[in-house]
């Protein structure tokens, strides 16, 4: 398995012997922040299409075709044009914050995605709490929605903005004991040995019962906390036309809408991170030849396919249920899921302490 | 830099119907020139803002249901990347008037021009859109849309195809590509030119 | 029939009877009150269905014609006339107490005549602008655009109603009343609204996310098609019952032709009736699949939507190669159709036999057995087999409400006495009932396809027209079942090639009516739900 730490030592050294240390840090961190901008930009417009091509197969359709081959081109012509689009001034709102709030909600989606780890020694910061910390910055997005549905100074997008905060405040309860239960299982937080903790075989296997309850749950919190279908309450196009952004024109909306699909990356990530062993290699113990075979692939062509598998799933979800009131889905929250969350973690407690995983 | 006659994938320029006044367009253009650099920024947003029409949801009757053929399978708008289409018409591109604009509506409808976002269209499809149709002689219908809203491509039928839309929504294409993002004529002013005008012609009809 | 005139002069004896299609009581205004609470209460009379309300301007007098149907006496149908002299301040006795259909009618006739009925809670105008000069429907109307000009604001006050109150002493008092409380929170759903399903408009009072009122405001799709066919000859005016609710394109067509065939005497033949009866089936196939797909996609289930236009297409293929168009397809004339069929309609009726059951099946697999979507429908926007009465809720609206309803049943027309179907009804009485009825009858309508498609008789397309077609004076009225309910023609001549008064009675017209009863109690989400299983066509409303 390649470690990329080697390469950025090599230029860690290359930077620190030609500038004195506080530029060489400087530089390092544009460096990064472009990698990072740029990940970004190139995720988003791939799973505009992605999600575009998906749904049109799931309907009998062919999707975009026109625009370049296959339609590739297609998000690129949306970008140029979003960029380019007026952006409406909005009398009676508070400008500051109406303002504020799509930069509010791509910057809590770029600071999750920084902290992903992409391939072995492939990460930006190894914090020993950082899913922890991809926790309590995702929280930070909702901000980002309540202040957008607040600040149009609209019925729809206040009604919108209320929903997603009562959404996600709760299915923000699931999500986090299914990530506890994984880490009580992993017994760390730090994201890079959480991983490394799966070299054996991944936490679903591994964790068996308690690890596939877990990961059941985290999907569809998942499903909630990024507003996809059946729970896209908060901009439920047919009952509040655009929802809490309907309001945000020209890349204010542009902003939104990358943020959403890149949220959905996030979550596939950190799904693929605790569940299916992030970027490690799928391994069989005993089968040398194949473990060996399976490690010649790059970790991060195994993250990113992970996430595309588990974002598959939470697509396949939109396109085919229906959706949910708001009071069927607080129910399911806080009747169903939670419970079966808290007592998924005594049981992953239990099955660790008396060691009855594989 | 001369701007170019446009093309549509897999239809021949000559097969359009009425290219005398996409010429003549493409003729206005030129007289003002352009350098090159800008020539090519506005080729490439020109390109952008074509391929990349994104309908406001706007039917009054029988032709959103055909647009609603015209989104579902055998049609496929999205071939065109012109199935996102926006309930909001902020991030909406342009309105497809499909139905009948009565007096009631006449202001809402305008409303929702004003709340696009530039750079909007208008498309007026179908006969009741376009000159007010069978119910032209109706003591509260609008006879056309054109009366209240600067009109790019008008889409004659009762109701129209799907296949007439889809020619409507190449000939908005090829409008797009001949405009000039940078100096140039203005698409702007053409506009408020407009609305100065029909402004106080507004109450006649 | 002698049996209830005997009945009805003994209650009130001032009433004149006229012999017609259906008998014709014509009440002075003052008795009209008195007997409308006797038809609707009196054992032996027992009316309990208002069918149609028809305001009338007959030059010397404005007025209303009512009619009538007894569910319990075999569907048997009565017309009502009720006129005043008054030009200025015509006043008639409301009835919207009695029959909860006629709130909205009436208000129509309002704005149509300036007719204000007595005793009604809300009189505002129902299509036109509230600052609207004039009646348009009258016949002394002043079409001068002057005085309605297209006008670029917004209606002013538009909670401003009022209602006027008889006083013991009889004297009547104006009240001014408002809508909405000031302490309501309002959402305006609409006229442009993505599941509105065109432009209509709902004022919700909302706590919180629950509905406590619902306003609705129609009107934007108003085109003045009754007044339009005033000024038309019978042929002409054919082309407009396409464009009301064009999901029943053939049916409404189908009515004004047999109301015209009706009043002319003229026999249609046999292979022209079968043909007719076919397409209305194949239009109610193509539009319960709308229906399916946009119950689907307001519930955001959006692919169903596709499959359910998969299948339509087929519809629509059909209908291009008979008619020469895929909607609005002008096809039944006077007299019969105006095309012989297809030569490939045969086959591929065939083909669309066998290809909807097991549509219907991966529907059912897909959306109506999905947990999600059962949730969201069922025990929404309840509505009593009592209240769809009163409200006159026909079609499959009504029957989820298990009111047995079906005109092709109660009053046989065309082909369909030949046909064996069953009347589909559910017991439910929600939104998910009136979904079940759509989906099964679908099949029922693939059965009446099945029978027919081998059966269709030779011979000529259309009768014998005369060249210029003139009704003899008189009234009346036809009824058939279009995709979402009863569909009426009231036509009424003096003799000319133009009708003095045409008038659609359109089954989605009453289905706003229950928005209001079905959507209070329930949350904002559910009135999309109970809008989409209602399923009204807005055009057909507003006509």
């Amino acid at each position: 398995m390649f470690d990329f730490s080697v390469v950025t030592t090599w230029i860690n050294n290359l930077l620190i012997g030609c500038m004195p240390g506080w530029a060489a840090v400087l530089v390092e961190c544009i460096i990064i922040a472009l990698c990072v901008l740029g990940a970004y930009t190139v995720l988003a417009l791939f799973y505009i299409l992605y999600e575009r091509k998906l749904c049109a197969w799931f309907q009998c359709r062919l999707g975009p075709m026109r625009v370049g081959y296959w339609g590739l081109l297609q998000v690129f012509a949306d970008m140029f044009k979003i960029l380019i689009k007026e952006l409406i001034p909005l009398k009676g709102t508070d400008k500051f914050l109406f303002k504020l709030a799509p930069y509010v909600i791509i910057t809590s989606s770029v600071t999750m995605l920084a902290c992903l780890p992409w391939g072995r020694g492939m990460q930006i910061i190894n914090y020993n709490i950082g899913i922890f910390f991809i926790l309590a910055v995702s929280s930070v997005g909702i901000l980002g929605i309540l202040l957008a549905g607040w600040a149009s100074n609209n019925k729809y997008t206040l009604i919108g903005a209320m929903r997603s905060g009562a959404q996600m405040v709760s299915y923000e309860l699931s999500l986090g004991l299914a990530i506890i239960t994984m880490v009580v299982f992993a017994g760390t937080m730090n994201i890079e040995e959480i991983v490394w903790a799966q070299d054996g075989g991944w936490f679903i296997f591994t964790g068996h019962i308690p690890a596939i309850i877990a990961c059941i749950i985290y999907v569809i919190a998942a499903t909630a906390e990024t507003n996809r279908g059946p729970f896209d309450l908060p901009e439920a196009e047919h009952e509040l036309t655009a929802g809490y952004h309907t309001e945000y024109s020209g890349i204010h909306f542009g902003f939104f809408y990358l943020a959403e699909y890149l949220n959905l990356f996030i979550v596939s990530g950190i799904a693929s991170l605790m569940f299916l062993g992030g970027w490690m290699p799928f391994h069989v113990n005993g089968w040398d030849g194949f473990n060996a075979v399976m490690d010649y692939i790059p970790g991060i062509v195994w993250f990113v396919a992970k996430a595309f598998f588990f974002s598959f799933v939470i697509i396949w979800f939109k396109w085919t249920f229906p959706r949910v009131r708001i009071d069927q889905m607080l129910a399911l929250e806080w009747k169903y899921l939670m419970p079966l969350a808290l007592a998924n973690l005594v049981l992953m407690a239990v099955c660790t302490t008396l060691g009855w995983h594989f | 830099m001369a701007v170019k006659s446009p093309a549509i994938r897999s239809m021949k320029h000559e097969d359009f119907k009425d290219n005398a006044y996409i010429d003549s367009l493409v003729e206005e253009l030129n007289a003002t020139g352009a350098n090159v650099v800008v020539g090519k920024l506005d080729q490439l947003i020109n390109w952008g803002r074509a391929n990349s029409l994104w309908p406001l949801c706007f039917g009054t009757s029988c032709c959103a249901i055909e647009f609603m053929c015209l989104g579902a399978a055998r049609y496929d708008m999205a071939r065109y990347g012109a199935e996102v289409a926006r309930n909001s018409p902020r991030q909406a591109d342009y309105i497809m008037v499909q139905g009948t604009i009565v007096h009631r509506m006449a202001p809402v409808l305008r409303r929702l021009y004003e709340q696009l976002a530039e750079p909007r269209y208008v498309i007026a499809c179908g006969g009741c859109a376009v000159s007010g149709g069978p119910f032209k002689n109706s003591y509260c219908v609008l006879p056309g849309v054109d009366k209240i809203l600067p009109v790019d491509v008008y889409i004659p039928g009762c109701p129209p195809r799907p296949e007439a839309m889809f020619y409507g929504l190449m000939q908005l294409q090829r409008k797009i590509k001949v405009q000039k993002f940078f100096g140039g004529a203005n698409r702007k002013e053409k506009i408020d030119e407009f609305f100065a005008k029909h402004s106080s012609e507004v109450g006649k009809y | 029939m002698a049996n209830i005139q005997e009945k009805i002069s003994k209650i009130c004896p001032s009433v004149t009877f006229e012999e017609g299609e259906t008998l014709l009581v014509s009440v002075p205004e003052k008795d009209w009150r008195m007997l409308a609470v006797a038809l609707k209460e009196n054992a032996d009379l027992n009316f309990d269905v208002l069918t149609a309300l028809i305001g009338m301007d007959w030059k010397d007098s404005l007025g209303v014609i009512y009619y009538f149907t007894s569910t319990a006496r075999n569907w048997e149908m009565l017309s009502v006339k009720v006129a005043v002299e008054d030009r200025e301040k015509p006043m008639i006795h409301t009835v919207s107490d009695l029959w909860k259909v006629a709130n909205f009618q009436e208000r129509e006739v309002y704005d149509f005549y300036g007719i204000e009925f007595i005793g009604h809670p809300d009189m505002r105008r129902f299509f036109l602008r509230n600052d609207w000069v004039g009646y348009p429907l009258r016949k002394d109307y002043d079409a001068n655009p002057d005085l309605n000009p297209i006008r670029m604001e917004d209606e002013e006050n538009e909670d401003d109603s009022h209602t006027l109150v008889e006083m013991p002493d009889g004297s009547i008092k104006r009240v001014e009343t408002k809508v909405f409380a000031p302490e309501d929170y309002v959402v305006n759903i609409g006229p442009q609204h993505p599941s509105t399903h065109g432009v209509m408009r709902f004022r919700a009072a909302i706590d919180g996310e629950t509905v406590t009122k619902v306003d609705v405001v129609s009107g934007y799709i108003h085109r003045g098609i009754e007044k339009l066919s005033e000024g038309m000859t019978y042929p002409q005016t054919l082309h407009f019952t396409d464009r009301m609710d064009y999901m029943s394109a053939h049916m409404n067509r189908h009515c004004l032709c047999m109301c015209i065939e009706k009043a002319l005497g003229l026999e249609v033949p046999k292979r022209a009736q079968v043909i007719r009866v076919m397409m209305d089936e194949l239009m109610r196939i193509s539009s319960h699949l709308l229906a399916f797909g946009c119950t689907s996609m307001d519930m955001g289930a959006t692919t169903c939507f596709f499959y359910g236009f998969r299948e339509r297409e087929m519809v629509l293929d059909i209908f291009e190669k008979t008619c020469g168009a895929r909607m609005s397809m002008n096809y039944n004339v006077i007299g019969g159709v105006i095309a012989d069929l297809h030569p490939d309609f045969v086959k591929d009726v065939k083909a669309l036999i066998e290809v909807m059951p097991k549509a219907l099946k991966e529907y059912h697999k897909v959306f109506s057995g999905n947990v999600i979507a059962k949730n969201r429908m069922v025990g929404v926007g309840m509505l009593s087999k009592e209240d769809a009465i009163n409200y006159d809720i026909t079609g499959p609206s009504g029957r989820g409400s298990n009111w047995s309803c079906d005109t092709r049943k109660k009053h046989p027309y065309s082909a369909y006495p030949d046909v064996q179907f069953e009347e589909v009804l559910e017991e439910g009485c929600d939104s998910y009932a009136r979904y079940m009825v759509r989906m099964r009858e679908i099949e029922e309508s693939v059965k009446i396809l099945e029978q027919l498609v081998d059966n269709i008789p030779e011979g000529e397309i259309r009768a014998q027209v005369p060249k210029i077609v003139k009704l003899p004076a008189g009234r009346w009225y036809q009824q058939v079942e279009a995709s979402r309910g009863a569909f009426g023609v009231y036509i009424e001549s003096t003799g000319e090639k133009t009708p003095y008064r045409l008038h659609f009675q359109s089954p989605c017209f009453n289905l706003v009516g229950v928005m209001d009863l079905t959507c209070r109690g329930n949350m904002i989400a559910d009135l999309i739900v109970i809008g989409a299983a209602l399923d009204f066509v807005i055009p057909d409303i507003d006509r």
